[in-house]
């Protein structure tokens, strides 16, 4: 019942848990609430896209629909500023199903390649949409209700918040993986002809998981927005983002659960520290790109799954070798 | 608005047009041979334009006299990415794994340009590039309409290599199908890396037209990869004909749209042409239906 790996995940819960109150430092924290929504972010992306073989390359429309759900309805509904913003946060995650629904609904009917270009321009349209419409601000933006916390303070809600968003999407997309409905995306991503063949309602099902990932990523776009106070349209529609999250599940390792964890937690923590460190832009740039390169190269299919296969295959050789031993055995006392 | 201002529009778009055709059809071109999405093609058109820019500014030398060097000098870039970290990618992953690839070059290259050029905007100069002639109330720019010809010249040599020598018999047929290709004799893994190669050099060209007709900077391919790539997807990824007509198509709409509601839409025209087509013809104008593969 409680296997070994188990308790690594509750060692990294229980590691996480404390983090704000072992690093009090609020530069460091911050960065640890942007590590935590890209963490969620990354496993929502991956609890379709991973699992479908559907790459999105244009989650920042979620991403920036929660955001502008939160600015738009908490200045409006002149919300006090505090805590009570925390209950707009599935909202913008309903408001980013609604988005994605239809977007899904057209996206959907084309192969995979095409998918990704699609799901491209669709970002285009949301981001121009949002620069050029009046209710959004402009390219000026929004400023939400100025919450008035302790400087010291002020990012520990967020991040036990944002924790919340990552134990969630942990949970359901380990049920996702688990149940009918998820081994029915495994099936479209290995092959989706003969999963139709099969009685799969493939369109059904690739639009449901489309819609599902965007409810957390759309509510990691609220969190966001109350974190920052202040949303401009190329920073919620951004497409770095877009190429981060299927970044971070690559590196991790796509399809796996733990592995957009583990991409996000090093891709944007490390990020975050090299743009602190490298204050010149290019040179980050390159530096980021190398490193990205490098990864790709050397372990394509992700650290998760560059891991774990290591172990399989030493596994699988010591079991090989202990066959031949029997074998060999077998043959000596066959001969004696 | 008056009809001078209409055919002004429909002229811009066939004569702009022509060039994101030629930049579009480099990207389809390598799409179709090698199932590689080249997401640094907006970066390269970039680095295209800086390098006219640097042949102008350090040897004086003219923006269509030094195409001679750069076309050269950016089919050999080309040559390089695609040995250095394309030609190792395969699997089932590859056409994702090659947008993630190919976005990591155009992050490299866009640090350097920054680095090499600063982020400050520049413009390609040359004395035809801010004149023009007449033809009744519709003005031409000597630029533009250069840019239109040598996109046309680029256009047909490209058509006449793939349909009239001996190596376009082989792209074409590796377009059709990879591994009967193989069979047949041809050797698929050169001719994707000629393939990318020429994909990649027809960007010196484009790039050079858009430097002199737009002012740039690094993070300007953000702009251009976004409407290349729904250029070859309205087209149908992999047709060459389909790149060139959505490629004149997708501008002269933006134009027009530009002219008659506001210029600000006109970039949005793009990609809600595109969200329609879709709707209609999910595999573009000229796609193919997708069939099985395996």
């Amino acid at each position: 019942m409680f296997e070994k790996k188990n308790l690594w995940w509750l060692l990294g819960a229980a590691v996480l848990a404390v983090f704000p109150l072992i690093v009090t430092n609020p530069a460091d924290t911050s960065i640890a609430v942007f590590t935590l929504l890209f963490m969620a972010c990354a496993t929502s992306w991956n609890m379709f896209s991973g699992y479908s073989g559907y790459i999105a390359l244009g989650s920042s429309v979620f991403y920036g629909c929660g955001a502008y759900t939160m600015a738009l309805v908490s200045i409006h509904a002149h919300m006090a500023p505090g805590a009570a913003m925390f209950w707009l946060v599935p909202l913008a995650g309903l408001v980013a199903m609604l988005v994605a629904l239809p977007i899904g609904w057209m996206a959907l009917r084309v192969r995979r390649h095409t998918f990704v270009v699609i799901t491209i321009a669709i970002f285009f349209i949301f981001q121009l949409a949002a620069i050029n419409f009046n209710f959004t601000g402009g390219t000026s933006g929004l400023a939400l209700p100025f919450i008035q916390w302790g400087f010291s303070y002020y990012n520990v809600p967020f991040y036990y918040v944002a924790l919340g968003l990552v134990i969630f999407i942990t949970f359901v997309s380990a049920g996702v993986r688990r149940s009918r409905f998820g081994l029915q995306l495994l099936a479209i991503r290995d092959d989706e002809d003969r999963a139709l063949g099969l009685g799969v309602k493939v369109t059904a099902v690739k639009i449901a998981g489309f819609t599902m990932s965007a409810f957390t990523i759309g509510m990691a776009g609220a969190v966001y927005a109350m974190f920052v106070g202040q949303i401009y349209p190329q920073f919620v529609f951004d497409p770095v983002f877009d190429i981060s999250v299927a970044l971070m599940a690559f590196l991790g390792g796509l399809g796996t659960l733990a592995g957009p964890l583990l991409g996000a937690l090093i891709l944007e923590s490390s990020q975050q520290y090299l743009t602190v460190s490298f204050s010149n832009g290019s040179l980050y740039l390159i530096l980021f790109g190398s490193l990205f390169l490098i990864v790709i190269m050397f372990m394509p299919r992700g650290i998760v799954p560059f891991f774990t296969d290591r172990t399989k295959r030493s596994a699988a050789l010591k079991v090989a070798e202990a066959n031949n031993q029997l074998a060999g055995a077998g043959a000596g006392s066959a001969q004696s | 608005m008056n009809s001078t201002a209409l055919l002004s529009a429909a002229k811009d778009g066939i004569l702009t047009g022509s060039v994101y055709a030629l930049m579009a059809t480099g990207l389809t071109l390598i799409f179709g041979v090698m199932d590689i999405i080249n997401v640094a093609q907006g970066i390269l058109v970039i680095l295209g334009a800086y390098l006219s820019y640097a042949l102008q500014v350090h040897w004086h030398i003219d923006l269509f006299i030094g195409l001679l060097i750069t076309i050269p000098a950016m089919f050999v870039v080309g040559i390089v990415i695609e040995r250095l970290f394309l030609g190792r990618l395969k699997g089932p992953e590859k056409t994702a794994m090659s947008i993630l690839v190919t976005y990591a070059v155009s992050l490299l290259i866009e640090g350097a340009l920054n680095m090499i050029f600063s982020v400050n905007d520049v413009q390609l100069q040359g004395w035809y590039v801010n004149r023009a002639f007449a033809i009744g109330s519709v003005h031409f720019g000597y630029i533009y309409v250069a840019g239109f010809v040598l996109a046309v010249g680029l256009l047909s040599s490209l058509y006449f290599m793939l349909y009239r020598t001996r190596f376009g018999v082989s792209v074409r047929a590796s377009l059709a199908d990879q591994t009967s290709a193989a069979l047949v004799g041809i050797d698929v893994k050169r001719v994707s890396t000629i393939c990318f190669g020429i994909g990649v050099a027809v960007t010196a060209a484009g790039g050079m037209i858009y430097g002199a007709t737009n002012s740039f900077n690094a993070s300007t391919s953000y702009d251009l990869i976004s409407r290349l790539l729904t250029i070859i997807v309205l087209g149908g990824m992999g047709s060459l004909g389909g790149a060139m007509l959505a490629g004149v198509g997708m501008v002269f709409i933006g134009d027009m749209v530009g002219v008659i509601w506001s210029p600000i839409w006109s970039s949005m025209s793009y990609f809600v042409v595109l969200a329609v087509v879709l709707l209609f013809r999910p595999q573009g104008l000229f796609g193919k239906q997708a069939v099985r593969v395996a």
